[in-house]
């Protein structure tokens, strides 16, 4: 089935959860954001979300904006994405889903994108503007190719709504920690907790929390209550200050985090 | 086939929701909001009164025969939007969302502005209701546009100047996508165009529809007949639909819509949706956009702010492929002639935006001939525009003439 589920399952059945770190293909270049990947697995990450950059993300903070911004001035091609996963898969051994806004996949053809996705070793999709409700043509290429397929659930959902999610959802949930966009917060929301409960009552999945988590408090914090956290904008701030190095030290501390040693 | 009135989320295989989990909850709100909205007289008679008392409605329709001997003698009316308050069509929508967001119990609102019409008209409505109100306004609009920046800020709005991406209206709207999704409890989004997701197309028509519901009976009242064609400027496209909509089912009436070519269309500085995109998501919608072959988005360019957009409303997107409209694009240097024509030959100093239509209308005119009957959208006045237009003529300093020939002798040039 989904082996990004496994992994989740498995750091479930261990009293833990699972970490997963969100970086941007080709920031600051191709070859340092599969070095940083790399490192990220390396480290005790369980799982790689690689962000798609694009000139209009929506739903992302400054930090992430302005890398994406740097990657697309430097060339970056969608197609690099396909590339970085290969790379990353003949290194080391977790699941690597894509992050893309809706766009970029659209253009490059749904069915196409699957495929390519699919033989790359690609994991699955997350898309984070693409509700359920406009994604009948990527549902029906992900069952084809077996992808997982992430869409979010907010704290603004309703039960119905949570309802379409989870259903439609293949590996997890990305669990909207707050309102809000992405970027290092202070204090992960009390309402990713709410929510996470209430998804918990809607139906069995998997839910990953993302938005806001920085430190191995707020991944420790998470995991008691979530299946995964998801770390973004604070690797990509390492990465930037002290490229692949901090990078590593980073991941490690927020290993750290996770009640489980690895 | 009826086309007037189409509800959305579709215009065919245009339009949707490609938006953040995150706002469809809000989305949602403001739908059903409208939908109530829609059909309570308390509500319609609210807004026609403040169309009355405030904007001035229903505004004229001037027919411009010294312009029009430039056009091939074809009879012109304008629709005067420019002589709403505030200074433009955008005023007729921002009354409707601001009277919403009084309805659904927020406080607060935002808006995207390019020419920064959108944002004056937005600022002024919270005033008028105070409401907290923000403007995101991209930093080369906030150059281009000073003194509508000060016009916002004077109406007690703050204004903030993006600094990410192309900096300009798609830009401004991405930061307030982003400000909409952290405080959606509190805050309305004022969206300012046809575009965006669901309910955005099919509500800020059916407030812009008030214009064409207007030229309609008066060019009948006229002239006794309806126009072989009516014109406007295509950004967004908002003050297009609203003169369109009317029209859509009168099957005899032409509709042309013009965007913005830049420094032409075969160069890469041009703001020429329908004539160089193709289908995408852009902004919550699937529309015509300007694109790379990986989905990005091209940088779009106009000398006028409020056309330099590399998308445009999903109904437009629509209504090109049904061939119920045509859209053609006219260069700055078009619209830049046609707006000191209109000002030399009416008296009347058009926005570039709407300049752009009146370049159009020169060429459709002659096609038509002197029997063809035209109306054509001034969707805004051209004082906002006084710096790019004083500079573009070289007309700032004391003493200087507008520099190029004047209107008669370039009445005979071929185009």
């Amino acid at each position: 089935m989904s082996r990004t589920a496994d992994v989740l399952a498995a750091r479930k059945a261990q009293g833990s959860g699972a970490l997963i770190g969100y970086l941007p293909v080709g920031y600051p270049d191709l070859s340092t954001s599969i070095e940083a990947a790399v490192a990220l697995v390396e480290n005790g990450f369980d799982a790689v979300e690689l962000g798609i950059p694009y000139s209009d993300p929506g739903m992302d903070g400054p930090t992430i904006q302005r890398a994406t911004e740097i990657s697309l001035a430097g060339g970056f091609r969608l197609a690099d994405t396909f590339d970085a996963i290969e790379a990353i898969n003949a290194r080391v051994d977790a699941p690597i889903l894509v992050m893309s806004y809706w766009n970029p996949v659209l253009q490059y053809g749904v069915d196409r994108f699957a495929d390519r996705l699919a033989s790359a070793g690609g994991a699955g999709l997350i898309t984070p503007d693409l509700v359920p409700d406009e994604a009948a043509e990527w549902i029906a290429a992900s069952e084809r190719t077996g992808l997982d397929r992430v869409f979010l659930a907010a704290p603004s959902s309703t039960d119905a709504r949570l309802q379409q999610v989870v259903t439609a959802s293949v590996g997890f949930v990305y669990t909207v920690s707050t309102m809000g966009i992405t970027g290092v917060r202070g204090d992960v929301d009390q309402a990713a907790r709410t929510l996470v409960a209430r998804l918990r009552d809607t139906g069995e999945s998997f839910n990953c929390v993302g938005l806001g988590i920085s430190t191995a408090d707020q991944v420790r914090e998470v995991l008691s209550y979530a299946d995964g956290a998801i770390v973004g904008s604070a690797l990509v701030n390492a990465l930037t200050d002290g490229g692949v190095p901090a990078l590593a030290e980073l991941a490690r501390e927020l290993a750290r985090g996770a009640a489980v040693e690895r | 086939m009826n086309l007037r009135a189409a509800p959305g989320p579709y215009f065919g295989e245009y339009g949707g929701r490609f938006v953040p989990e995150s706002l469809i909850a809000a989305l949602d709100e403001l739908s059903d909001a409208y939908e109530l909205a829609k059909t309570d007289p308390t509500f319609q008679e609210e807004l026609n009164e403040l169309h009355r008392s405030f904007t001035g409605r229903p505004s004229l329709i001037t027919e411009v025969p010294r312009f029009a001997k430039h056009a091939g003698g074809a009879r012109i009316f304008l629709k005067r939007e420019d002589l709403n308050h505030t200074g433009s069509h955008k005023i007729n929508n921002v009354l409707g969302q601001a009277l919403l967001t009084k309805r659904i119990g927020k406080t607060r609102v935002i808006a995207e502005t390019g020419a920064g019409q959108h944002g004056v008209a937005t600022a002024t409505a919270a005033a008028l209701f105070d409401l907290d109100c923000v403007v995101y306004m991209g930093e080369v609009d906030t150059e281009r546009q000073a003194l509508n920046v000060a016009r916002m800020r004077l109406l007690g709005a703050e204004v903030i100047a993006v600094k990410t991406g192309s900096r300009t209206l798609k830009d401004a709207i991405n930061e307030a996508m982003r400000d909409w999704v952290t405080n959606v409890e509190t805050t309305n989004y004022i969206f300012g165009t046809v575009a965006g997701p669901h309910p955005f197309p099919a509500m800020v028509r059916d407030f812009q529809a008030v214009i064409g519901n207007e030229a309609r009976s008066q060019i009948l009242e006229a002239t006794g007949r309806l126009p072989d064609a009516v014109a406007a400027c295509v950004g967004g496209g908002s003050n297009a639909i609203g003169i369109f909509d009317a029209f859509l089912d009168d099957e005899s009436v032409a509709l042309y819509g013009y965007e913005a070519a830049g420094e032409g269309v075969d160069t890469p500085k041009h703001a020429a949706t329908m004539t160089r995109g193709r289908p995408g998501v852009l902004h919550g919608a699937r529309s015509y956009l300007l694109q790379n072959e990986d989905g990005q988005t091209i940088e779009s360019h106009s000398i006028s702010a409020g056309l330099d957009y590399p998308g445009v409303g999903p109904e437009h997107s629509w209504l090109k492929d049904l061939k119920r409209a045509t859209y053609l694009p006219i260069t700055d240097a078009q619209a830049m002639d046609a707006l000191r024509l209109l000002s030399r030959t009416e008296g009347i100093i058009p926005a570039i935006e709407s300049a752009h239509a009146l370049a159009g209308v020169i060429d459709l005119g002659r096609e038509l001939g002197p029997d063809g009957l035209i109306l054509v959208n001034l969707s805004g006045r051209g004082d906002k525009d006084m710096d790019s237009v004083g500079a573009y003529f070289d007309i700032l300093d004391a003493g200087a003439d507008a520099s190029g020939p004047t209107p008669a002798d370039s009445a005979g040039e071929a185009r």
